[in-house]
């Protein structure tokens, strides 16, 4: 087995035995789209119109506060050093966590997506496309945010920079995610455009943020 | 041959002590010129220009507004090239650079937005519109208000720096995207009318006011950069003195046995 592949089953394994990292953050997930409802009261037709954007911003939410696992237990108990040593390149250790955030959080927060659309009166023709949507646009996600859990390893109360460093990132993925929703919810056409950007972004990132992720990790084992 | 002595200047300016002593000779006449600049055209914003015939004399906010948002992505070029430049050439100038456009550049972004807004109000009928444009400056305000938290954030100085450099660059994707974004979106906002191929198409009589404040704003960007590069310098001369006089007083100290018997 390739290092590569062996090292995102390493992090897969520890995601989901390490108890309740993915559990806690699907958790957090449904706590934000419950508490919508409760703030904007239970008019159905409006929660029905606001849902696909309320569910990508409470799975941005939700897989922010999961970014720090991508890289900060590895860095406190040494074993990024012990990678960064390997003969891997760092980039692809990037990489290779990256991917394995994406496969343990990306993948089953877009999957719970229509079990929560259910709370929000989601019309019922945005369930595929919504999936489809948040299936594409979390490797961006996953990618784009270990360049801030990059950024942030040594830091005391790195997580609150870590998203203010982040989130302004995540605009376009956020912005693409809708749009491509909403041509499809709304009108005719349109949705080619926006979905191709929406993959773009990811497969840009999928390229570009290991990189800088990399950097930063090897500033801070200096 | 002939590139090594065009960059030679730069090299020369990389110095710090060589850097204070131009920046001292030069920003109290940039600063003069600033000042001369200003009073010419607000004069000519303000007195000369006519009113649009559209926008009456609301259009006068523009002659503070496109200056400072050109103003504002600028700066973040200035701080993309000196984190480029920091990371590859690994020298100490080129971190203050970025360190001390940061601020400023935040400031710049500030003020587009909020004269952007109050012109917004009586044009478009609200402050705010969720417009391609507007929402990409005000991400651009947030990345500055990142770098500069990211840097408070890190004690170790140079690791600030580095990683700041790092978030720099990655954030340079915004640029493009303000530049074109009325281009590239139908919006509100109305599309480049001054940078544009085929020349401006707005009339001369408002075009000078605006190119004289947009020199104005330059110049005054350049001298506030200066003098907090400056700045930045001194206190990291102080803090090197600092840490020198703990060290002398530490080796003066007695120690050890020595020191136990003194008390």
């Amino acid at each position: 087995m390739s290092p590569f592949l062996a090292l995102v089953r390493r992090d897969l394994a520890l995601a989901f035995r390490e108890g309740g990292a993915v559990g806690t953050t699907l958790g957090f997930y449904l706590m934000v789209v419950t508490m919508l409802p409760l703030g904007l009261g239970p008019d159905l037709n409006l929660l029905s119109r606001i849902a696909p954007g309320v569910l990508w911003v409470a799975l941005l939410l939700a897989a922010l506060l999961s970014l720090d696992r991508i890289f900060l237990n590895d860095y406190e108990e040494g074993a990024l050093e012990v990678m960064a040593l390997g003969p891997m390149p760092l980039e692809l250790v990037a990489a290779a966590k990256s991917l394995a955030h994406w496969i343990s959080t990306g993948i089953p927060l877009a999957l719970i997506t229509p079990a929560l659309g259910l709370l929000l009166n989601l019309d019922i023709d945005a369930y595929g496309v919504l999936v489809l949507t948040m299936l594409a646009g979390t490797p961006a996600i996953s990618f784009i945010g270990a360049i801030g859990g990059a950024l942030t390893l040594g830091l005391r109360r790195g997580g609150l920079l870590l998203s203010l460093l982040v989130l302004p990132l995540y605009v376009p993925t956020l912005i693409f995610g809708i749009s491509s929703v909403n041509a499809v919810l709304m009108g005719p056409g349109g949705f080619a455009a926006s979905f191709l950007i929406l993959c773009a972004l990811s497969l840009a990132s999928l390229v570009l943020a290991p990189i800088a992720a990399a950097a930063a990790i090897r500033m801070q084992l200096q | 041959m002939k590139a090594m002595a065009s960059i030679a200047p730069v090299y020369q300016l990389a110095n710090p002590t060589r850097f204070m002593a131009l920046a001292a000779r030069i920003v109290p006449w940039l600063a003069g010129l600033t000042v001369v600049l200003f009073a010419i055209g607000l004069y000519m914003a303000f007195f000369i220009a006519p009113p649009d015939y559209q926008q009456g004399e609301t259009v006068r906010i523009m002659y503070i507004h496109v200056p400072a948002a050109w103003l504002a992505m600028m700066c973040y070029g200035v701080i993309a090239i000196s984190s480029f430049g920091y990371l590859v050439f690994r020298h100490p100038m080129a971190d203050v650079s970025a360190k001390a456009a940061a601020p400023i550049g935040a400031v710049f972004t500030a003020l587009a937005l909020i004269t952007g807004s109050l012109w917004g109000k009586p044009m478009w009928g609200t402050y705010w519109v969720w417009d391609a444009r507007l929402t990409s400056v005000l991400i651009l305000f947030f990345l500055y208000l990142g770098l500069m938290a990211l840097r408070n954030g890190v004690e170790d100085e140079t690791l600030a720096g580095k990683l700041t450099a790092v978030m720099a660059l990655v954030g340079t994707v915004i640029l493009p995207i303000i530049k074109f974004s009325v281009d590239w979106w139908n919006t509100l906002h109305q599309p480049a009318s001054v940078m544009r191929i085929g020349g401006p198409t707005i009339h001369p009589s408002i075009l000078w006011p605006l190119l004289v404040m947009a020199l104005a704003f330059t110049l005054l960007f350049v001298v506030l950069h200066l003098k907090a590069m400056g700045n930045e310098v001194l206190r990291r001369r102080v803090v090197a003195l600092r840490m020198r006089a703990v060290q002398r007083a530490a080796n003066l100290e007695p120690q050890g046995p020595a020191r136990e018997a003194a008390e």
